[in-house]
């Protein structure tokens, strides 16, 4: 199978050769499970390499430029010299987290915060030391979802992962009180990084994880990120993607979700800004009585570009699912939304919603809806549609007869219609701190360097967090 | 003069709706626009208000001595003009809060004011919640957001009371409501009356003009006004109803 495809990208070069030169060392390392999912991923990579226009599934996202580039595969951890907090400031306030980060694709922090194990049995840190230290986990769930690999981006993580962050709660643990903030930034020039991330609940755990995509600088780079996710019978899962990265930076972030009977998962997915995001989430409901509800929102301008590929798979009968994305688009602006439900022919009693909406705020904006539907079983409930449109005329004059000009106006209902999926974020102090974010984004003052010390762009300016309550 | 329109011709898609309309209103004064449904009545107040789509093909509206045809919604808003909509629309995700101060407060910039104090706002939207008989918890909620008919067109009457327009429209306030909100609506109406603005209320029933009383009434019937009287002819009109106006115009 070596070597099927005819010619490489430079970047699929410096990949498959950074995999040549360390196979054998990280082969001392790794279990034999691990080195073999590597070498079966590697050969995909060398026969497929990266995904192209081509491909059903990534038609309408193109990332041409990004393959041309001769990126840095770093894959190493970075030494502990300042906290997370110097690097990058977070801007959720009076909310409570424990903030783990992974800076260039590594688990960062101080040696003996690696891995942390609680009393009550939960263990959050470094998926490399998880590997280590407790392979009887690691080797339970790593690269344990069915059809792992699908794609390039898929394959090369799998063959090249080599850390990122672990999360464990124990069967009945319940994490309440701190959310979870997982902080995944790069800080260094034209890198490309494969991150992957490995969280399990068990019986009736319970979870709040923030995820957010972070850059602090204006170099570009790659961000190829794979995080599985399992869920035991009843646990709960609340997940907040937050991404807010610069216009360079590639992000192509694959979720995959396996749960089991009477689990519950609840994931909003936040862009707010970067130059080209591929977001995927495939969630398996595999036990009865298991549900989702998967929303949304991006807010694009610029020649920036979102890619949302969600899919829900209904394996087992008496499960509900919920998709629910909105979109705003601006100038050059273009998206993709593809929402795939499958409904298993014993899913009975199936309910499946899927929903994507779009305002395009010019004429050069874009998006591509594809809903799609593939039903087995004969007693479902399932429906699915999507909009694009602008805003609307009669409100926006109900607005402007209010006084209210134009631009305020526009904004005004552009937040309005974000609001489905803002309302859903169930933790106040994110929900306002979003809410905050959301309306200075479509105010245009949003910018990924006021959340940031470096201040790169404007080394003096100072951080208001203040909500305006004139502007809205 | 409060407001002056002179030989008014509206058209919408090229289609003419409002045939050379002339009306004059005082500060100070209530008039009444009647007539069936279709008849441009509506147009008119979108025309007055700059709503888009409305081509003023001919004709003047001058507002306090100016003409207003090239001010934008807004402008018109901000320099005291007032609709209260038929078909209020609902906003999800702005409470009334907010929108009542971004309106307050773009009115105070385009008058070159500083913005109002939260204090002081919230001390005058308590005032005027009263007047209309809102409900406390309805200015929390989002902009007419699951609001009942009446609940909505108390909302517009509040919104009123809290931008104190000089030339105030009230298109078809009165339809969909009980005689309970009416009556609160139309008390609202009055209270908010002074020598320093006039109304203009829009309604196809004779009912709001019990509690409402108007100074003046006009019949509208295609495009144009065709009658005009004091209080009285509202009555007339309920008892004889439109037909008798409409033969010597229809066709």
């Amino acid at each position: 199978m070596e070597n099927t495809k005819k010619t490489y990208y430079p970047l699929e070069n410096v990949l498959i050769k950074h995999f040549t030169e360390h196979a054998v060392e990280w082969e001392q390392s790794d279990p034999p499970e691990v080195t073999s999912q590597r070498k079966g991923a590697m050969d995909y990579f060398k026969e497929k390499g990266f995904p192209n226009l081509k491909m059903e599934k990534w038609r309408g996202t193109d990332l041409d430029a990004v393959y041309q580039e001769e990126l840095t595969v770093f894959d190493e951890e970075t030494p502990f010299d300042k906290k997370v907090d110097e690097i990058f400031e977070c801007e959720v306030h009076g909310f409570h987290t424990r903030m783990i980060s992974v800076l260039n694709g590594s688990f960062y922090s101080k040696e003996e915060a690696k891995l942390t194990v609680s009393p009550n049995g939960v263990i959050i840190g470094s998926l490399a030391r998880a590997q280590k230290e407790y392979p009887e986990i690691f080797e339970k769930y790593y690269g344990k979802l069915p059809n792992h690999i699908e794609d390039g981006f898929k394959a090369i993580n799998t063959a090249m992962a080599r850390d990122g962050a672990f999360v464990y709660i124990p069967d009945g643990v319940e994490l309440s009180g701190d959310t979870l903030q997982l902080i995944d930034i790069l800080n260094k020039p034209n890198l490309a990084v494969n991150t992957r991330n490995l969280i399990v609940l068990g019986k009736n755990a319970k979870l709040s994880f923030l995820h957010c995509d972070d850059s602090v600088n204006h170099h570009a780079g790659l961000i190829n990120t794979v995080s599985e996710i399992y869920l035991g019978e009843n646990a709960e899962l609340e997940l907040y993607k937050l991404q807010n990265i610069n216009d360079e930076t590639a992000l192509v972030n694959q979720v995959f979700i396996d749960q089991a009977a009477n689990s519950h998962v609840k994931i909003s997915m936040l862009t707010l800004n970067g130059g080209l995001i591929r977001n995927e989430v495939s969630d398996a409901l595999n036990g009865e009585g298991a549900s989702c509800d998967i929303r949304g929102l991006y807010l694009v301008d610029k020649e920036q570009h979102i890619d949302n590929h969600v899919s829900v798979l209904h394996n087992a009968p008496h499960c509900d699912s919920n998709q629910l994305f909105k979109g705003v688009l601006d100038n050059k602006a273009t998206g993709v939304f593809n929402g795939f439900t499958y409904v298993k022919k014993d899913a009975q009693q199936t309910n499946a919603f899927q929903r994507n909406s779009n305002i395009l705020l010019s004429d050069d904006a874009r998006i591509d809806a594809m809903p799609h539907l593939e039903i087995y079983a004969d007693d479902v409930k399932c429906g699915h549609g999507a909009s694009v449109g602008q805003l609307d005329e009669e409100a926006l004059f109900y607005l402007m007869q209010r006084g209210i000009p134009f631009a305020d106006a526009r904004m005004l209902l552009m937040y309005a219609f974000a609001d489905d999926i803002l309302k859903e974020v169930s933790i106040d102090a994110l929900r306002i701190t979003i809410e905050d974010m959301v309306k200075r984004r479509l105010r245009g003052e949003l910018s990924i360097c006021d959340r940031c010390v470096l201040h790169c762009s404007n080394p003096e300016q100072p951080i208001i967090f203040d909500i305006d309550l004139s502007k809205i | 003069m409060l407001l002056n329109i002179k030989d008014l011709h509206v058209s919408i898609d090229g289609k003419e709706i409002i045939k050379g309309l002339n009306l004059s209103i005082n500060k100070g004064e209530i008039h009444a626009i009647m007539g069936p449904n279709g008849t441009g009545k509506s147009t008119l107040a979108a025309a007055i208000t700059g709503r888009e789509g409305y081509e003023i093909t001919k004709g003047e509206i001058l507002y306090n001595g100016k003409s207003i045809l090239d001010w934008t919604p807004d402008q018109r808003a901000n320099e005291g003009v007032f609709l209260s909509f038929q078909y209020p629309i609902e906003i999800p995700g702005v409470s009334m809060t907010n929108f009542m101060r971004t309106a307050m407060n773009a009115k105070r910039e385009y008058k070159n004011l500083p913005p109002m104090q939260a204090g002081e706002f919230l001390k005058k939207m308590e005032e005027k919640k009263k007047l209309v008989d809102i409900n406390a918890k309805m200015t929390n909620r989002s902009v007419n957001e699951g609001f009942s008919g009446g609940e909505k067109k108390k909302n517009e009457i509040f919104q009123m009371a809290m931008l104190e327009p000089e030339l105030a429209i009230l298109d078809e306030t009165d339809s969909g409501l009980d005689i309970d909100a009416l009556k609160v609506v139309a008390n609202g109406v009055n209270q908010l009356k002074s020598e320093d603005n006039g109304f203009l209320v829009i309604t196809h029933y004779q009912r709001l003009l019990d509690y409402i009383i108007p100074d003046f009434v006009h019949v509208m019937f295609e495009g144009r006004i065709v009658k005009s009287g004091g209080k009285g002819l509202a009555l007339e009109l309920e008892e004889k109803g439109y037909e008798w106006l409409k033969e010597p115009y229809a066709g």
